[in-house]
């Protein structure tokens, strides 16, 4: 506790970066994956290809990626972009089978009234499917937030630091104490996220969290 | 993609596929640290998630811990248990342990609790204890489920498994971290390419798996 | 008025669901399309408003080869009621009423006040508008989904077995409902339905239908009853069970109708 306050004005500045570090991915990952699972859903042959796919990317090891990007995208070494374009990578690839799963989830029936009431093929793509398919897409936006604020720990390793700053130094100096701290600050910073995103979708959603509801 | 065809190069080279610094053999400790793991978790997580599937109890308290184990980073784990334990095996299984919890869990639950409950009630009715409705029913029905969670968690042990290196374990995780040291890219490519392709072969196997289930249904 | 120039379809895998049927059906009038599942009734719904493209003939409104307008055009300009009423659960009642006008391009204002206005016309609590889908009866829900079938004021209102899912006392207070609304607004009504008695009920115009799309009997309620075409329409309508057999029986010098069964059932005026 005394180390923590001691350096509390250190660690206040790791987590503003680690949470940007974490939101641009999950955020960019978000937008990338909608659409790539929408097509997914709709294109029922190429749609599981594409899922698998992206479960495949998902199975790269992180660190190798981290290391052999910047040659690919002609960044120096120790820039951020390397680890943003990394954790969007692995956003985009859990999202898309929550994105495919949560237009599977909208009743056929709806989509069905939707279409007989003059839908276009468009607006109900973005005024009816995606806002049903929310649910879903909220939980797996759930799940890739908390798991990018916690993979985002191993960018130290190639010199970009964050709260996982805390891990290398505290390992390097055989600290505990500064390790334990991280832990601790990376769970409470991931528990936030999560909490924010869990308001956003009581707000985008209010017929959720009706009363009465059967 | 300079970096890419020396990874090729790097797999080419006869020499890396022989002894005890050979594909082969950190194939086979990675597939091992990777059992060993999944079987740890397999026996907390799942008994534990078709408990509270069965009987709906802690259902919120199972959501909130398999979030807060998501956010358990891994590489702090990792150094943490180093630093208590010394290293060994033990700081790599906690930690992998860990990831393969939360994905094990939730498709223990989740797989129950998608059964019908007409159905349990059905089967409660012609007169199965709760342990027959659990194994003749539940557990059959939520069968894709389950695995499916089984499948997430191995996937990911396999493409984190090469953590166990960092404290001087073996495993595929060797050339990564290794080639880290000395910014031997190729070698770094070639290590990342066998874990890829690992985790490809895995996860075409349980595809196989979970369609002959599915058919069966 | 709506017209059938033998119109066929086969689904994509070879389902035949419909072989050959033509039929006209006169404006201002309900029409019913009655018969057993797989009879092919829906998919002759659905092809007024291309919801089901025929594959082979025509479907007119007006004189008008339906497959020469844009189908989402179309589509606005009918009204469609369904069975579990097709509310979008993400929309409030007044949002979902207000759907087809908003999709029209009115304004959301003005739509809403015209929403308010038909889930008035249709019955329905002024304090429900706020609510969502999941909060109200499947009976509510049936009447908000003929509400937004009646919103934008169409000529045609197509009704896919509107009241199939709701028990009978609240069914048959909506098809009171509806005769009365009909007896109103005078649209050009095609209502589908595997209950013989909703299609007497409601029907100017009853089609009887056998598998395939086949016609079994077309006429006015009480045509089909006084000379049924065959066994087929005898044993559908119950017929043959003496079910609509009533007899006039003199009671005090009055004339009282009684069934079958000897139970009275009015009195003749």
């Amino acid at each position: 506790m005394r180390w923590f306050l001691d350096n509390w004005t250190d660690i206040r500045g790791l987590a503003w970066r680690h949470l940007w570090l974490s939101i641009v991915p999950v955020v960019l990952g978000f937008v990338l994956a909608v659409p790539i699972g929408y097509v997914a859903h709709r294109w029922r042959l190429g749609g599981s290809a594409l899922v698998s796919i992206a479960s495949v990317v998902y199975t790269i090891p992180s660190l190798p990626l981290l290391v052999i990007l910047p040659s690919l995208l002609g960044t120096t070494f120790l820039d951020p972009t390397n680890v943003i374009v990394v954790l969007t990578i692995y956003a985009v690839a859990v999202m898309v089978r929550s994105a495919a799963d949560g237009f599977g989830s909208v009743s056929e029936a709806v989509v069905d009234a939707a279409r007989a009431s003059g839908y276009s093929a468009w607006q109900r793509a973005v005024q009816v499917e995606l806002p049903l398919a929310g649910p879903v897409l909220l939980a797996g936006v759930r799940v890739v937030s908390v798991s990018t604020v916690s993979l985002a720990t191993i960018s130290p390793l190639i010199g970009v630091s964050n709260l996982g700053s805390l891990f290398t130094d505290g390992f390097q100096r055989s600290f505990a104490t500064e390790i334990v701290i991280g832990i601790v600050c990376v769970v409470v910073l991931a528990l936030l996220l999560d909490l924010l995103w869990v308001l956003l979708g009581r707000v985008a959603m209010p017929w959720l969290s009706v009363r009465g509801a059967r | 993609m300079n970096a890419f065809s020396g990874g090729l190069d790097w797999l080419a080279t006869s020499a890396h596929w022989h002894g005890d610094d050979g594909f082969p053999h950190r194939i086979v400790q990675h597939l091992g640290y990777t059992a060993l793991t999944v079987a740890i978790a397999s026996a907390i997580a799942l008994p534990l998630g078709l408990w509270i599937g069965h009987t709906g109890r802690l259902r919120g308290l199972a959501i909130a811990v398999t979030g807060a184990l998501r956010a358990l980073p891994t590489l702090g784990l990792l150094t943490l248990v180093v630093i208590w334990r010394g290293i060994g095996l033990t700081p790599p299984t906690v930690a992998l342990v860990v990831l393969a919890i939360p994905p094990l869990l939730a498709g223990a639950y989740a797989g129950l609790e998608s059964v019908d409950r007409a159905t349990t009630d059905a089967a409660r009715a012609i007169g199965m204890t709760e342990w027959q409705v659990l194994g003749r029913v539940e557990v059959p029905l939520a069968l894709p489920l389950i695995l499916g969670g089984v499948r997430a968690a191995v996937l990911q042990v396999i493409a984190t498994a090469t953590i166990a290196a960092y404290p001087g374990l073996g495993g595929l995780g060797r050339f990564i971290i290794d080639g880290l040291a000395v910014r031997d890219y190729p070698q770094m490519v070639a290590g990342s390419l066998v874990i890829v392709a690992l985790a490809l072969i895995l996860d075409g196997l349980f595809a196989v798996t979970q369609r002959a289930l599915y058919r069966h249904q | 008025m709506i017209e059938y120039r033998s119109v066929a379809k086969t689904f994509p895998g070879g389902a035949e669901a419909v072989r050959d049927f033509s039929l006209v059906l006169p404006s201002r009038t309900t029409t019913v399309l009655v018969g057993s599942s797989g009879c092919g009734k829906t998919t002759l719904l659905r092809m007024v408003n291309r919801m089901v493209d025929p594959s082979r003939g025509q479907v007119l409104i007006d004189d008008v080869d339906v497959a020469t307008r844009n189908p989402v055009e179309l589509r606005r300009s009918i009204g469609y009621v369904m069975q579990h009423a097709g509310l979008l659960p993400h929309r409030t009642v007044v949002d979902n009423v207000a759907t087809p006008l908003r999709l029209g391009g009115v304004a959301r204002r003005e739509a809403r006040t015209r929403a308010l206005e038909a889930l008035e016309r249709v019955g329905l609590d002024p304090v429900l508008a706020r609510r969502y889908p999941t909060q109200l009866s499947g009976g509510q829900q049936q009447r908000v989904g003929v509400a937004r079938g009646l919103v934008a004021d169409p000529n045609i209102l197509l009704m896919d077995e509107p009241f199939g899912a709701v028990d009978p006392i609240v069914r048959a207070e909506l098809q009171h409902e509806l005769v009365r609304l009909q007896h109103d607004l005078g649209k050009t009504i095609v209502f589908v339905t595997h209950d013989i008695e909703e299609a007497f009920l409601l029907g100017d115009q009853v089609v009887i239908l056998k598998k395939g799309g086949e016609v079994a009997q077309v006429g006015s309620p009480a045509e089909i009853l006084a000379s049924p075409a065959d066994d087929f329409v005898r044993s559908f309508v119950g017929l043959d069970r003496g079910r609509r057999t009533l007899r006039i029986e003199e009671v005090d010098g009055r004339q009282v109708v009684v069934d079958a069964d000897g139970r009275a059932t009015g009195v003749l005026a």
